[in-house]
């Protein structure tokens, strides 16, 4: 019985003693952070997507706190987010024009020559040994390597083709460093009309290997409201993104390859089987 | 040095299945009436084209000049007219850019370079000048211009001719060391002169004998050395074989010259005395044309820009439909995707793989039996850097070496789990020298 109590009574002054130890460094040593730091990690979305060039939404708050970036780098949050930020801290942030990502292919695995390939199923290693599996040498290959990196879920492969869908895009600009071919942009989210190819060659060299290739035939250029919306670059046509076209303009247009689509209906599949 | 075979640690065995090929003398091709001769045949800089669509040139005329040290020139394989400079099917299934000759059939010689015939009293300038103008590269499948080998910054002991060719399937050298072999041991002596040595030693794997024969009967008139070598792949890679011959190890990004070693091809040694003693540049090669499918296997002596697609015709066509097509040997070739692309400098086999043998595995969970860390030839861990690349922590298995790889693909022929191990190295290697070249640019 007493050695129960002695040894009862030994724990608890050790432990008030070690507790008076405790307590007094961690005054002693404090730590001192702005809590505003942590209002803000939590007012942040919380994914540590990267997409605001800081480690994570912590180190991100940190960085608002000190003033150096705005909330408004955040790709994630919406408008009202960052300005709510900006009104907690009694700052000013600028409005950002949201952005989404465009894979600039259209070529799914019923639509461009293929050889057949049995490596690893990863882009970034397909590149290494035979500059990918598709006919093309520009275009997307379709191993979903922007898939896995998206931390959204954004990017669906399907039919071998990556398809970002912009209603789940955040435009983060996580894919656009992991397309070894470098297809991946980041765009105006308003803008719809983009043209899905990325070959510099002729279109008779396209053609052959591609039924979705933008041939540069001119029509969506000419059927345009202004000449400056749609730029042609060598033998690719690209959206002019600063003096951009109507969603109208696919339907006009009626590109023969389908190579121009609304990034909308591209997403829903609705282009599929369409070029002959 | 003694005549026992020599060898290196490591390695696999495949079955060679030279026999296909290797009994068949070097045959001439017929003259075609188009070559498609792609620009950039070498390691380094590609050649700065000088000619335009519609000029006339004569065989070994130049079609484009070397772009720096590190590049060589290139020179049109038969006279003719330029009839198209555009992209082409390349090597890697990637198009490249293209010279189309047009061929006028007479096949007649331009204003060639002066022929050296008074070599061993010629400065040893000259005749490296000569290895340069004549467009001569590593032609055992790297394409390394020889003229840079040849001017090593440190000093050298020992020049090393590779014969081994240890890819199972090719013949083309062991084809050349036998018809050739003047020509073999002539062009190791004038390289030997260019790096002011008296002697040369030519390794080749103890599966040829009569090539070693046939080198042996010249060797005292030359004063060269032939050793054979033990028969095990890679023995023809240039780290291992300077291990075999001379013991030395090539320190891990280090260059055979750091321990006072040159390797050159065979076939780039017999290029060398063709473009010293004649003044042809290099515009043909020694091929082997082989696989089960085809009806007639056998070894060509190809102009450069020769369709691939031709020199299958040329071999009888093919009896069974073949799964794949390889540039090179079946260890290191590339697959290729069309039948467009055409012979360069480096193209020591063109395979064909039949559907037997090309049966596709799924790659498995590593069992941890370590016979890939037996069989690397380099001393590295493919398992452990494996892992490494699956979890893309590249800094990890630039640690564990990665880059010491010399991609020879023994480890993916061992590897009872069918991982595609050489594939990840490649993907690491990629990553981690575009990650350093990021770095540098910062």
């Amino acid at each position: 019985m007493t050695i129960i109590i002695t040894s009862l009574l030994f724990a608890a002054i050790l432990g008030a003693l070690l507790a008076l130890i405790i307590g007094a460094a961690a005054k002693a040593f404090a730590v001192e952070i702005d809590p505003r730091i942590e209002t803000v990690t939590d007012m942040l979305p919380g994914a540590n997507c990267g997409g605001c060039g800081y480690a994570g939404c912590a180190d991100f708050a940190k960085a608002i706190v000190g003033e150096t970036v705005p909330p408004t780098q955040c790709p994630v949050s919406s408008p009202e987010d960052a300005r709510r930020i900006a009104e907690y801290l009694g700052i000013t942030a600028e409005e950002k024009e949201k952005a989404v990502a465009v894979v600039r292919c259209s070529g799914g695995r019923s639509t461009t020559l293929r050889s057949p390939y049995n490596g690893i199923t990863d882009c970034r290693s397909a590149v290494v040994v035979a500059g990918g599996a598709k006919g093309c040498d520009y275009g997307c290959i379709g191993f979903g390597s922007c898939a896995r990196a998206c931390p959204f879920g954004a990017i669906e492969i399907r039919d071998g083709l990556a398809v970002v869908h912009p209603d789940l895009c955040v435009g983060c600009g996580k894919c656009v460093d992991t397309c070894p071919k470098n297809l991946i942009v980041l765009v105006p989210a308003f803008v719809d009309v983009h043209v899905y190819c990325n070959s510099p060659e002729k279109g008779p060299v396209k053609r052959k290997v591609c039924k979705t290739a933008c041939i540069a035939c001119r029509k969506c250029v000419k059927a345009a409201d202004s000449a400056e919306q749609m730029n042609i670059k060598g033998f690719l046509v690209e959206t002019n993104y600063s003096n951009p076209p109507l969603p109208d303009l696919v339907e006009k247009a009626g590109c023969p390859t389908t190579a121009l689509r609304q990034a909308s209906r591209h997403a829903a599949g609705e282009y599929e089987g369409v070029s002959k | 040095m003694s005549d026992k075979p020599r060898k290196f640690k490591g390695g696999v065995h495949p079955n060679d299945s030279k026999a296909l090929s290797a009994g068949k003398p070097v045959q001439d091709a017929p003259l075609l009436d188009k070559y498609t001769v792609i620009i950039h045949q070498n390691i380094g800089a590609p050649p700065e084209l000088v000619v335009k669509k519609g000029d006339v040139v004569k065989k070994g005329d130049l079609l484009a000049k070397a772009s720096g040290f590190v590049s060589v020139p290139l020179h049109a394989p038969t006279s003719g007219t330029v009839s198209l400079i555009d992209k082409c099917p390349g090597p890697a299934c990637v198009s490249v850019p293209a010279v189309t000759i047009t061929a006028d059939g007479e096949d007649a010689w331009g204003d060639c370079l002066e022929p050296i015939p008074d070599w061993p009293n010629t400065d040893p300038a000259i005749l490296k000048q000569r290895v340069a103008d004549a467009g001569i590269v590593g032609m055992g499948g790297a394409g390394f211009p020889s003229h840079v080998k040849l001017s090593p910054t440190k000093p050298i002991d020992t020049l090393i001719l590779n014969g081994a060719e240890c890819e199972p399937y090719l013949t083309a050298d062991h084809r050349l060391m036998l018809e050739q072999a003047e020509d073999v041991v002539l062009g190791a002596a004038i390289l030997a002169r260019i790096l002011g040595l008296k002697t040369a030693v030519i390794g080749v794997e103890e599966n040829k004998p009569d090539a070693i024969a046939e080198l042996k009967k010249l060797a005292g008139k030359y004063n060269v050395t032939v050793q054979s070598l033990h028969v095990n792949y890679p023995q023809g890679a240039e780290k291992q074989l300077i291990y075999a011959l001379t013991g030395r190890e090539v320190p891990i990004g280090g260059l055979p010259m750091d321990v006072g070693c040159v390797v050159q091809n065979v076939a780039s040694a017999a290029a060398v005395a063709e473009a010293v003693l004649n003044g042809h540049p290099s515009i043909e090669r020694i091929t082997t044309v082989t696989g089960e499918p085809l009806v007639n296997p056998g070894n060509w002596r190809f102009r450069l820009g020769t369709p691939v697609s031709k020199a299958i015709e040329m071999a009888g066509g093919v009896s069974v439909q073949p799964a794949k097509l390889l540039l090179g040997g079946p260890m290191m070739g590339f697959a290729q995707n069309t039948l467009d692309v055409t012979v360069m400098k480096n193209t020591s086999g063109i395979l064909l793989i039949p559907v037997e043998t090309a049966s596709q595995y799924t790659a498995e969970p590593c069992i941890r039996c370590g016979r890939c860390v037996e069989a690397c030839p380099m001393d590295i861990l493919p398992a452990t850097i494996s892992q490494a690349v699956e979890n893309e922590r590249f800094d990890w298995a630039a640690q564990l070496n990665v880059l010491a790889c010399i991609e020879c693909g023994s480890c993916s022929y061992i590897c009872p789990s069918h991982r595609p191990l050489n594939q990840q190295f490649k993907r690491a290697k990629a990553e981690i020298m575009a990650a350093r070249r990021k770095q540098q640019k910062k």
